[in-house]
């Protein structure tokens, strides 16, 4: 692993009993990378996320190699690691930021004592320096009046401002990696704008790795540099920014690209009927084999029911998985006959 | 139908609605929040009207009131020319046959011990019509389903299908008003484009005027002639669509706008710190005259 | 169709089947000793007192020289009557209050709250021993009284249940269909809060046996004379060491129809769920 690489996932599958959720994942992120991953609901995002995390819900298996490169050297697989041995990383090395601000906060808890207690947690500090550091987090996260909201318990502060405690929460330790899973679905567009900015401030600050998950393909296209495209339990393209918005190779991605696009390249309103992906996403474990896409694409054809080889795009620092998709009937580029 | 073309299908005078708080003290008399203040506007015959708020602008609350479902505590609300505001329920049958909802969260609007058959019944037998077998499949053929559909439960359909269903049970009584409230927000990008197109094509095909409510610009742009945008209770600016985007007047219109994160922009390079800091700038304006 | 009729189909799930096996068998008992039963019930035997279960006397006999096994079937009777009655009693009270509750957000909700409140504050057990004292001690006046005292858990549990099927779209969209509140409360909330009255009523149901055995044991309740698992058990006390199996019998058939019940009540919820409907 690169001394960039800060986390290495590699042919990460994960099922329940026998109904596969994720199959053969593989990414990798680098130091100060900002990287979105974007799927719709049953795409296997927030999986991807908690199999990192080891915090997949009971009765889900997952084999493969997660590396996580933070305070010591990426040596162990974390899905082989024990429960106390993740629970260190936890709000250490990695860290993440759910979609529900309410819940994710103890509601009987001040909120200082909240950020200081991940500090004291890990005994990154003692207790007094981490209390003092904690109204310097909420600070960061540009809470008016840190001092004041760090007495404040949950539910005195209003969504955004949660979300804020949260995001200081998860950068107390100046993590390696942050996750953030759809952080901002649960708040209003203008506070949104605000915490993705605290967001990106913070990653940047710390030269973190950043996975970012969402629906949302303008927000990943304003956070992210690169983006992983999730449809089925797979990644099915990945790639800078511009070139798989811009430009996308596989054709859910194209499907995805357009249908999410109401107003047109140029701005410019029309009542025309929008551009659809036909059908509708399947539950988990009730993809169809080979090609997860076919039974909704309009390309496909016999060769789509084995499973497509990824093809890298071009050269990208983070490696073939970074910079590719898994289709067999790309659109775009000379290949589109 | 019978009445001319000049009445309007909306019209709201003055609509304010008050909610009382739970009293957070004995000795203090409980709190008022000021839901819907003031509000006016003049909703035409065929028009799609959005409306566009975040969460807590009041603009659900507008709705209810519009539907009947709630009263205002000052104001006038006409459906068709005929008062919606001082009517207790039993004698809004006829807004039912004019005026239809359909809701956010295709889960939680449709009963799931009911079969799609019964939902998509249920106003009609409301209005004491009970062999709707026919009228049901052609309902469901008009949302683009099949007939079979009828017999299933809602938990057998992906979302998209279950807003399809809600909109057949919205076309069931033949209305002439639609008013949607947030039908989207629910639902996959993928799906989205689909229910959007359906929407259109029903207001289309049966003449229907359309209210449409959505946290979200870009949908509504996409939807509505004109728009309303809606902030604590208050309609802060009302314009034709393409107006309102090209050419936004109050602050806070701006603000709204400034901070949605479109992807044509972020491809031509505007970084969530842009976003923020316009945002941001927008709202310090807004602060002075809003 | 009728709910249940719909329900055909669907998996049966193990709480089902071991209630509904338990539940039967009390049913079955109680049934069967209308028709027949090894020696007349309740009858002094010119046997001897305190048998231990043999080929004459399956389950032994007790010290009034009586056919314990004869006792049980008889016996079966008085605990499905305890719990139809109590649970009857209860939830045709309870289940439309509970509704009514939630569908009057005004002063009558609180009044009707309010009142259940403080029923519930009031002990079941006291209740029917007052009732016992009023109007004699028998199996109706106490089930009755039981019955009366669980009210408030089923209109609580049916309020609770009902407001948030009142705060869920499909009932706004049915007021803006225009249905009647009468008809939301039959179409919409009484379906949707069926799973916590049936589970609530398998509990009560093991309550109120539980309770007659309480009675009869405190020698209030079903006279003596009358078969009652509670009442052999009362009567089992004095010879516990002696002959522990006139205690063991009737206790082991307490508590299989207690768990039996619950088992039921659990299983029928997810089955009439139709959310839980195979695919």
């Amino acid at each position: 692993m690169p001394d960039r690489t800060v986390l290495r996932v590699d042919g990460l599958d994960v099922h329940a009993g026998s109904t596969p959720l994720l199959q053969d994942v593989s990414f990798a992120i680098d130091r100060g990378e900002r990287v979105g991953l974007i799927g719709e609901s049953g795409s296997g995002k927030s999986l991807t996320a908690l199999s990192v995390m080891g915090l997949l819900p009971e009765g889900l298996g997952a084999t493969g190699d997660v590396r996580l490169a933070a305070r010591t050297p990426a040596e162990h697989n974390l899905l082989a690691l024990g429960e106390r041995a993740l629970a260190r990383m936890r709000g250490d090395g990695m860290s993440m930021v759910f979609q529900e601000p309410m819940t994710a906060l103890n509601p009987t808890m001040r909120v200082g004592a909240q950020v200081a207690e991940v500090m004291l947690l890990h005994r990154t500090r003692s207790r007094r320096a981490a209390r003092e550091r904690a109204v310097e987090l909420l600070e960061q996260v540009g809470l008016p009046d840190p001092a004041h909201v760090a007495r404040a318990y949950p539910h005195e502060l209003s969504g955004g401002q949660r979300q804020r405690v949260v995001l200081a929460i998860a950068l107390a330790n100046d993590p390696a990696l942050l996750i953030c899973d759809e952080p901002t679905t649960a708040l209003d567009v203008t506070v949104q704008a605000t915490v993705l900015d605290l967001v990106v401030r913070g990653v940047e600050a710390r030269q973190a790795a950043l996975l970012f998950i969402t629906h949302d393909l303008g927000v990943v296209a304003t956070v992210c540099e690169r983006v992983l495209v999730m449809y089925g339990g797979r990644i099915v393209e990945a790639g800078p920014v511009q070139d798989v918005f811009g430009d996308p190779r596989h054709r859910y991605t194209q499907g995805l690209v357009a249908a999410s696009d109401l107003s047109g390249a140029d701005g410019r309103r029309e009542r025309a009927r929008l551009p659809t992906i036909p059908g509708s996403v399947p539950p988990a474990g009730r993809f169809p084999a080979g090609c997860v896409f076919r039974t909704r694409c309009a390309h496909a054809t016999d060769v789509c029911a084995t499973p497509p080889p990824w093809t890298p795009r071009g050269e990208h620092p983070a490696g073939a998985t970074a910079y590719g998709y898994a289709c067999f009937h790309p659109a775009g580029g000379e290949e589109d006959g | 139908m019978g009445e001319g073309t000049g009445t309007p299908a909306v019209e709201l005078r003055g609509v304010s609605r008050q909610f009382r708080r739970r009293r957070t003290s004995l000795l203090t008399p409980a709190p008022v929040v000021d839901a819907v203040r003031d509000v006016s506007v003049t909703v035409a015959r065929g028009e799609r009207f959005g409306i566009v708020g975040e969460s807590g602008s009041g603009k659900s609350t507008l709705l209810r009131l519009v539907s009947g479902l709630d009263q205002p505590t000052a104001g006038e609300i006409l459906v068709e020319g005929r008062p919606v505001h001082d009517q207790p329920a039993r004698r809004l049958g006829w807004l039912r046959e004019t005026l239809q909802l359909v809701f956010q969260d295709p889960m939680s609007s449709l009963d799931p011990r009911m079969r799609v058959r019964d939902i998509v019944a249920e106003p009609l037998v409301a209005q004491g019509r009970h062999d709707n077998r026919e009228r049901v499949h052609e309902l469901l053929e008009a949302v683009g389903m099949s007939a079979e559909a009828a017999d299933r439960y809602p938990h057998q359909f992906s979302g998209g299908q279950r807003q399809r269903i809600s909109v057949a049970r919205a076309l069931a009584p033949g209305p002439d008003i639609l008013v949607a409230d947030e039908p989207v927000s629910a639902l996959d990008v993928s799906v989205r484009a689909q229910v959007l197109n359906l929407i259109d094509e029903v207001v289309d095909g049966f003449d229907l005027t359309l209210i449409f409510v959505s946290h979200d610009l870009s949908v509504v742009r996409h939807v509505c002639d004109r728009v309303a945008v809606m902030r604590r209770g208050e309609f802060v600016e009302v314009a034709p669509t393409e107006q309102l985007w090209n050419d936004p007047q109050h602050p806070y219109t701006q603000q709204l706008l400034a901070a949605v994160p479109d992807l044509h922009g972020a491809l031509a390079g505007r970084t969530a710190r842009d976003l923020a800091a316009d945002v941001a700038r927008r709202g310090q304006d807004g602060a002075g005259t809003g | 169709m009728s709910e249940v009729g719909r329900a055909w189909g669907r998996r049966l799930n193990p709480s089902l089947v071991v209630g509904g096996v338990l539940v039967t068998a009390i049913v079955v008992l109680a049934l069967v000793s209308y028709v027949w039963t090894p020696w007349p019930p309740m009858r002094v035997l010119p046997v001897e007192a305190y048998q231990t279960p043999n080929a004459e006397h399956w389950l032994g006999t007790d010290r009034f020289r009586r056919d314990v096994f004869t006792q049980i079937l008889v016996g079966a009777r008085t605990t499905l009557y305890v719990g139809l009655v109590a649970v009857g009693v209860a939830a045709v009270v309870g289940v439309p209050l509970g509704i009514l509750a939630a569908m009057s957000p005004g002063w009558l909700g609180q009044v009707v709250m309010r009142t259940n409140d403080v029923l519930l504050a009031f002990p079941a057990l006291l209740l029917a021993i007052m009732f016992a004292a009023l109007y004699g001690g028998s199996t109706r006046v106490a089930m009755i009284a039981i019955g009366i005292a669980t009210i408030p858990a089923f209109a609580r549990i049916t309020r609770s249940g009902a407001l948030g099927v009142m705060k869920s779209e499909y009932v706004v969209a049915a007021r803006a269909a225009g249905r009647s509140p009468l008809a939301i409360a039959w179409r919409h909330v009484l379906p949707n809060v069926a799973g916590l009255v049936i589970v609530q009523a398998s509990v009560s149901f093991a309550i109120a046996i539980l309770a007659e055995a309480a009675l009869a044991y405190l020698g209030l309740g079903t006279p003596t004379g009358q078969a009652s698992w509670g009442r052999m058990l009362y009567e089992a006390q004095t010879t516990l060491r002696s002959a522990p199996h006139l205690a063991l019998v009737p206790g082991a058939a307490i508590a299989l129809s207690v768990l039996g019940f619950n088992l039921f009540g659990d299983g029928l919820r997810d089955w009439l769920d139709p959310r839980l409907e195979r695919r």
